[in-house]
């Protein structure tokens, strides 16, 4: 009912600098001085491309990458500095022609009306492939790059920090519906280029903001660009279920799998969002290599490297190809659609995942041969809608 | 006469949402579609042009309320679409449109400074003020800043963003395997910045970018509009495009530059311009006078007159006689996202005019919007065009043109192929690329830092906006 198509499971890519791993930049296969230029991304994004893979998420966020969630950490020996992901993903969309594109995009500093057109826009450049990952920020120093809010302080703060996400998420997509499909007519007889009823004021008002619309940009290749969240509690996984189309979630076992999925589902249910197709991701950490036990050895030696070992919100595998295959098809029957990957070192555990683990699955019939549809919708299985604003006739 | 023998500029701006922008033509593309883009960037930088230019506004316009439909509606986001254009382009620059009233600076520096780095240093921002609370009903804050204070926080703007990206000097990337030493200044990226619109602190996230800081344009006409740009900016975008209005506006703001430190070569002046070419004069006479009756149909008459009589007038004919009755006057209720009514100082007065010159000729309505509204800057044959923009440059009206074809994409394919040719034979316009950066195309000195406050530091101290220094 909730989940979409089963049967196939779903693979994304998360890029984050040279790899997961705070040691990644040190492997000698690392790109490390290139992670601001074009040519990097470009390259990573063929890369996953050319393991038919989803589509791929760009990390993201408003300060200077942190192991500490609260500050800047003034490490050095990290990669620190980085580029706005809707720009990178926008710079590769022209170069790239199935792959999804999902930049990550915090929602508590910005503009819904901005982002909105700046999704559209990644839409129409990526000829339907653009997403976009929403995440919050309870950041101090980020609201001080800003200065314009007090974060929600006390026993709501969260809960408010992701209301306000929920109701971005709601503002993005009336601005999308805002255009009905079919607005341009181009009557040279009455001088029109649009039929301007069918361009909608959004009127949107809430607790954080009001936007009026209709947006600047029409309606985009997809109607709808998918819209996705990293969840690991109650609060975000009710964004998960009431707003989303993709969830990422960090169970560590199969049977916290179960339970998520779980109570995604019912939330869905609660937000009245039942008959909504609502994917499921696993994320996971992921050092892979053919020869058994060479992954649990680069893990230790880069753990090594960064003189701690690395603990992530994901659960962190080492193992080979056909190992990460038996576990993602093992969690796709807790109820999983699929699979967000996160490659601890960059180029190497990426190129793993497309050109072993890809054909691993499909070598069991699990993933397919190659794309079949040209929009990330169709990639997921998602139909297109029709505005909601248009009028049934 | 011997002085030297002025470069001409060239940049392309992508048709845009005025009546200008021929759509009813059936060459006319989509104004939306990805392909328009690469193919008009695609064609400028084949004319070795400086840069494309997108223009840009957060609402809408409406006239009598409504949605304004008579012109091309809809654009993409200035950002998204200017990171596509450089994935399909190698030398053009991409200069975008961004307003300093609905955005913040910390968002928009590490936009602006992404973009350098994505496009190899071709960014530039052409710092815009529109501050209506009408456009404000798409943002958070709504329409909070009064008019008298447009300018002040865009200048203030502008410096955060300076700030901002000069808080990165180049070279903080070690990204030394061997030592594990990726970051050679645990500070970098530190700033702080306190006045009365922005109080902000921390850390940029975006290291330098190749051009250090985009290239910054300015658009606005008015007093304040004209000091800003004389004290921050390095190319102006006007709307002086005639050969004597623009030796005025040329002199006025060069003239400024003096009492800001800076000399005559810091600040270009790139007027907008629109050309008919065909391959006579007269052909081309014939030509622009169709493209009028194209970009004015009977109804863009009708709602240009409104924008200026201020009131209703949909029940005139417009191939009849002006209005009797007389504009109302006082704030614009028409029109609303159109920063062009603002020009219309005097409605009476200049309805007068109009009145006058159309008993005189014996116009319609139609006919006198005709002549009123968008003259055409440049009309004849490639020969005459080519001739007459160098000339007027060589006059000191401008620096060069951004110019403004108007159909999409392929409006600016006969300029390229056969007005190029003849300025590169003058030798007043590159053969081919000789720099990577668009400072470079514009043969800009290397800026220099004008905020004293983000001054190289010397060591570990940093200043703060207010000239204090802060130990760090
Ligand atoms: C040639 C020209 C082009 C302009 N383009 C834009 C634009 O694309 N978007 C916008 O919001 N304002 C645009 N403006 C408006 C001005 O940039 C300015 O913000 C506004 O007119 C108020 O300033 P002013 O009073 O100095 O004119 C343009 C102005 C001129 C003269």
């Amino acid at each position: 009912m909730t989940g979409p198509e089963s049967g196939r499971l779903h693979l994304a890519v998360a890029l984050d600098g040279a790899g997961w791993h705070p040691a990644a930049w040190r492997e000698p296969d690392a790109r490390p001085a290139e992670l601001l230029s074009a040519s990097y991304w470009t390259d990573l994004v063929i890369e996953a491309e050319r393991g038919g893979l989803d589509f791929v998420t760009f990390e993201d966020g408003l300060s200077l990458q942190s192991a500490d969630p609260q500050r800047r950490d003034g490490r050095t020996d990290q990669v620190r500095g980085r580029l706005d992901a809707v720009l990178i993903a926008a710079r590769v969309a022209p170069l790239t022609r199935h792959i999804g594109l999902v930049p990550t995009v915090v929602v508590t500093h910005t503009e819904p009306f901005h982002l909105s057109k700046a999704i559209a826009t990644l839409d129409w450049v990526s000829s339907g492939r653009a997403g976009v990952r929403v995440r919050v920020s309870a950041r101090p120093d980020e609201a001080a790059h800003f200065g314009r809010r007090e974060l929600p302080a006390g026993p709501d703060a969260r809960a408010d920090l992701f209301a306000e996400a929920a109701d971005y998420v709601e503002v993005l997509r009336r601005l999308w519906d805002s255009w009905e499909d079919d607005a341009e007519i181009r009557d040279v007889a009455t001088g029109r280029f649009i039929d301007r009823d069918k361009l909608h004021y959004i009127d949107f008002s809430g607790r954080w903001f009001s936007v009026r619309g209709p947006s600047i940009t029409p309606r985009s290749p997809q109607g709808q660009p998918v819209v996705a969240a990293l969840a690991h509690a109650t609060v975000p996984y009710r964004l998960v279920a009431g707003s989303a189309d993709v969830g990422f979630v960090t169970p560590h076992d199969r049977a916290q799998a179960r339970d998520i999925v779980a109570e995604i589902r019912r939330l869905q249910g609660s937000a009245g969002r039942t008959a909504q197709p609502v994917h499921v991701f696993g994320d996971l950490l992921v050092w892979l290599d053919r020869e058994r036990g060479r992954a649990a050895e680069r893990k230790a030696r880069l753990d090594e490297l960064a003189g701690a070992e690395y603990h992530s919100d994901a659960l962190s595998f080492a193992g080979t190809p056909a190992e990460l295959a038996d576990l993602l098809q093992d969690w796709q029957q807790a109820g999983l659609t699929g699979f967000r990957l996160r490659p601890a070192t960059i180029p190497h555990d990426l190129a793993q995942i497309t050109r072993a683990l890809v054909p691993e699955l499909r070598h069991r019939s699990s993933f397919p041969e190659k794309y079949a549809v040209s929009t990330l919708r169709g990639l997921l299985g998602l139909v297109r809608p029709v505005s909601r604003y248009a009028s049934a006739s | 006469m011997t002085r030297p023998v002025k470069p001409v500029h060239l940049a392309a701006h992508f048709p845009g949402v005025n009546n200008t922008t021929v759509w009813s033509d059936p060459r006319a593309g989509s104004h939306i579609e990805f392909g328009s883009f690469a193919h008009f960037a695609r064609t400028a930088e084949r004319a070795k042009f400086d840069f494309l230019f997108l223009a840009e506004g957060l609402r809408l316009r409406e006239q009598h309320g409504k949605i304004y439909d008579l012109d091309v509606v809809g654009r993409p986001d200035t950002f998204t679409i200017l990171a596509a254009i450089a994935a399909v382009t190698d030398h053009l620059g991409v200069a975008g449109t961004i307003n300093s009233t609905f955005n913040e600076p910390y968002e928009v520096a590490r936009q602006f400074a992404s973009l350098d780095h994505l496009s190899g240093g071709r960014a530039a921002w052409n710092v815009v003020t529109s501050w209506d609370a009408f456009t404000g009903e798409n943002f958070r804050r709504g329409g909070f800043l009064p008019q008298s204070q447009r300018y002040e926080r865009a200048r203030t703007f502008l410096h955060t963003t300076w700030q901002l990206f000069d808080s990165w000097h180049g070279g903080e990337i070690a990204a030394d395997k061997a030592s594990g030493e990726f970051l050679a200044d645990p500070d970098a990226g530190r700033f702080r910045h306190h006045d009365a619109h922005f109080d902000i602190e921390g850390h940029f996230d975006v290291p330098r970018s190749p051009q250090g800081r985009p290239v910054i344009f300015q658009a606005g006409d008015s007093e304040e509009g004209r000091e800003f740009a004389a004290a921050d900016a390095d190319a102006i975008f006007s709307r002086h495009s005639t050969l004597t209005a623009g030796q005025d506006f040329y002199a006025d703001a060069k003239r400024r530059l003096a009492k800001y430190g800076r000399s005559a070569d810091e600040l270009l002046i790139l007027p907008a311009a629109t050309f008919v070419l065909a391959d006579t004069d007269a052909q081309a006479a014939e030509l622009a006078h169709d493209v009028r009756l194209q970009q004015v149909s009977g109804p863009t008459a009708i709602a240009l007159l409104e924008q200026l009589w201020n009131r209703d007038l949909s029940g005139y004919d417009p191939d009849g006689p002006l209005p009797e009755i007389d504009p109302v006057l006082g704030e614009n209720t028409t029109a609303r996202g159109r920063a062009s009514v603002r020009m219309h100082r005097d409605p009476m007065a200049t309805a007068r005019e109009w009145r006058a010159r159309a008993a005189a000729k014996n116009l319609s309505i139609r006919e006198l919007i005709i002549e009123v509204t968008g003259r055409q800057s440049f009309v004849g044959s490639p020969a005459t065009i080519a001739a007459t923009i160098n000339d007027y440059v060589q006059a000191d009206a401008s620096d060069g043109y951004i110019l403004v074809p108007h159909i999409t994409p392929g409006g600016l394919d006969e300029f390229a192929d056969k007005v190029v040719p003849l300025l590169q034979e003058r030798g007043v316009f590159r053969v081919d690329y000789t720099g990577t950066t668009l400072r470079e195309h514009l043969g800009l000195p290397p800026r220099r830092e004008a905020h004293p406050a983000a001054a190289r530091p010397a060591a570990r101290a940093r200043t703060t906006a207010d000239g204090t220094r802060a130990a760090s």
